[in-house]
């Protein structure tokens, strides 16, 4: 079980309010993911579902019940923090323990679900050692290790791969989407890397100065953004946003196309651009076009053998049905 | 740059310190070696040759040696164990935001900024008079018989004293180590389901285990030779007697110079043997 109700929550620290009043609806054993710039609140929500922060309003259910003034520990809830928040001075052992020790579970009871958590993140090698003789990666498996042993109803994620680097971060995100497959419970992740969400998550909540912008699945956000903050922020890279008269022809202030949706070619086209700069990736190319009447380049996606370079002119056709429009508001229209 | 040729410039460079400093330890504690097998009484015929160990031997089999020991002790322990433990609680109470910090924290550390022989006067005449001090004032309201601190109670009344001027030294200490503490870590155990008593104790003590270490060794070092606070108050009466006092009652009010620095040795012999306990009990801390 693990079903997350938050009903008109809303925090303020002092005057200023950071989250105005939000509603939202996590379902049991769901993998949701929190994304925004930094600053958002993302992880002010998170803290106040985790019971780290009281809240300035509203009610937060947890499986039916009212949470919103249960301590931390009574509700349920595990959580694994950006600095992993090992405890220094104990071993691997110690610190998967030291949850079920305060829950006073038998110690065979701890000896087994210690056994099964290290062989499940590989960490059986490493129980006697200390966090400090550990690697970024281990460090993270054992965080994640002191959260499953006490079997919450639902993990929580503070940006935890955000220490580590790029490799190990690929693999690692893999590791807790199979680890959310296997034990079916509820996860709510926090991140501002939005790869991360799109490749983890069941819904995406993307939020923005403490309001939910949109939610849904990643497709959903992919190909319907409800506003000009979503279209820009899912997606890598970046969808191209164009103003002006190319929107007018559209009769709308912005529209929007993905650098994957344009077609290329070195004869004819519908805009008609200079190539800037060109990312080879080997499997694609991401050229940055500089048209006439346009204020930013243009982003586009190629294939990975296209023989076109800097200077060279390019003509660029955006596919008519993906085009997003959006009014003045940035709603989508 | 580490040649040869800047190694040895460095040598050169530092050896005037080094040297300042060598004698500034040898010196005295060679003539305290020194004077110590010699019997040498100013006022009654100045130096009179060597006697061998006679008066290592005439110091300890005194009977105010062992005592002596035991009262330094005590000093030295009563004073650790009450510096730490409202230390520790002075630091986390101060760690807490609250209105006025700043001035609280400077409030806290000023004993440390006092003399010891005035804070010891200070305390001898306005809290522990048995007529006009604060305490007797308390004690006759609440219709007792006022306390004689200093004569009935001295032992303690010194350690009183001596603990409110390190006080403050342990609570800086410890304060800077609290605020040290990643709060994701107590975050983390609070999550764990630890309430408040328990996260001090597997978290903020094991935390704050270096920074207690060093308040305990460095605090011995100086507890050692409390003298001022002993000197203005009970003068060594009522059983306050400490080896350093006991020294300094040998060689100024005996005028016996070299019975006074054989306790001098016996003094760095008791140092060095508590020293080396610290060091094994609580070193290990340091290496982590």
């Amino acid at each position: 079980m693990g079903r997350i109700t938050l009903k008109k929550v809303q925090k303020s620290f002092g005057s200023t309010e950071v989250i105005p009043p939000l509603d939202l609806e996590i379902n049991d054993g769901e993998f949701v993911v929190f994304v925004g710039p930094s600053g958002c609140g993302k992880s002010t929500l998170l803290r106040l579902i985790a019971g780290l922060e009281d809240t300035s309003g509203g009610t937060i259910e947890i499986d039916g019940v009212d949470a919103t003034g249960l301590p931390p520990a009574k509700r349920s809830l595990a959580m694994v923090f950006q600095s992993y928040a090992l405890y220094p001075h104990m071993s691997v052992r110690k610190n998967i323990a030291f949850p079920m020790k305060m829950a006073g579970l038998p110690k065979a009871e701890q000896e087994k679900r210690i056994s099964q958590a290290a062989a499940a993140l590989n960490l059986t090698d490493y129980l006697d050692r200390r966090p400090g003789q550990l690697s970024g990666g281990q460090r993270q498996r054992v965080a994640i290790g002191r959260a499953i042993v006490r079997e919450p109803s639902a993990f929580l994620f503070d940006e935890p791969l955000s220490n580590l680097d790029a490799a190990l971060r690929v693999g690692m995100r893999l590791e807790i989407s199979e680890l959310h497959k296997r034990l079916d419970t509820t996860m709510v992740y926090v991140t501002h890397d939005q790869v991360e969400a799109m490749t983890m998550a069941d819904k995406i909540v993307v939020l923005q100065a403490g309001v939910i912008e949109q939610v849904g699945s990643p497709l959903d956000l992919y190909h319907t953004p409800r506003n000009k903050f979503v279209a820009g922020f899912i997606g890598s890279p970046r969808m191209n946003l164009i103003e002006g008269a190319e929107a007018a022809k559209h009769n709308v202030t912005t529209i929007g196309i993905r650098p994957e949706h344009i077609a290329v070619s070195g004869e004819s086209g519908d805009w008609k651009g200079v190539v800037g700069v060109s990312e080879h990736l080997g499997s694609d190319t991401f050229f940055h076009v500089k048209i006439d009447g346009f204020a930013e380049p243009i982003t586009v996606r190629a294939g990975g053998n296209v023989d076109l370079h800097y200077g060279d002119t390019i003509y660029l056709t955006p596919q008519a049905d993906l085009i997003h429009k959006f009014d003045g508001g940035g709603l989508r229209v | 740059m580490a040649t040869q040729q800047s190694r040895s410039a460095a040598r050169m460079m530092m050896a005037p310190a080094v040297i300042l400093l060598l004698a500034w330890m040898l010196v005295p504690l060679i003539m305290t070696v020194w004077f110590s097998f010699r019997k040498y009484l100013p006022l009654r015929g100045g130096d009179l040759g060597f006697v061998g160990f006679e008066n290592y031997s005439r110091f300890i089999s005194s009977s105010s040696f062992w005592p002596s020991v035991q009262t330094t002790l005590i000093i030295v322990g009563g004073v650790l164990l009450i510096t730490i433990v409202f230390g520790v609680i002075l630091a986390l109470l101060l760690d807490q935001p609250m209105w006025g910090q700043g001035v609280v924290r400077i409030l806290v550390i000023a004993p440390f900024f006092v003399m010891p022989t005035v804070s010891a006067l200070v305390w001898k005449n306005m809290f522990m008079d048995p007529v006009n001090g604060i305490f007797a004032h308390l004690w006759k309201f609440f219709g007792a018989e006022p306390v004689q601190w200093l004569s009935q109670e001295s032992l303690p009344s010194i350690v009183m004293i001596v603990s409110w001027q390190w006080l403050p030294f342990a609570t800086l200490i410890l304060l800077t180590a609290v605020q040290s503490l990643d709060s994701e870590q107590l975050e983390a155990a609070e999550m764990d389901g630890a309430p408040y008593l328990k996260r001090f104790w597997f978290i903020v003590l094991p935390h704050l285990s270096r920074a207690i270490t060093i308040v305990l060794l460095i605090q011995t070092i100086f507890l050692l030779s409390i003298f001022a606070e002993i000197f203005v108050t009970t003068g060594g009466a009522f059983g306050t007697k400490t080896l350093t006092y006991l020294i300094f009652q040998r060689v100024l009010e005996s005028q016996n110079v070299g019975l006074g620095s054989a306790g001098g040795v016996y003094a760095i012999i008791l140092a060095n043997i508590i020293a080396i306990f610290l060091m094994r009990i609580v070193g290990k801390n340091l290496d982590t």
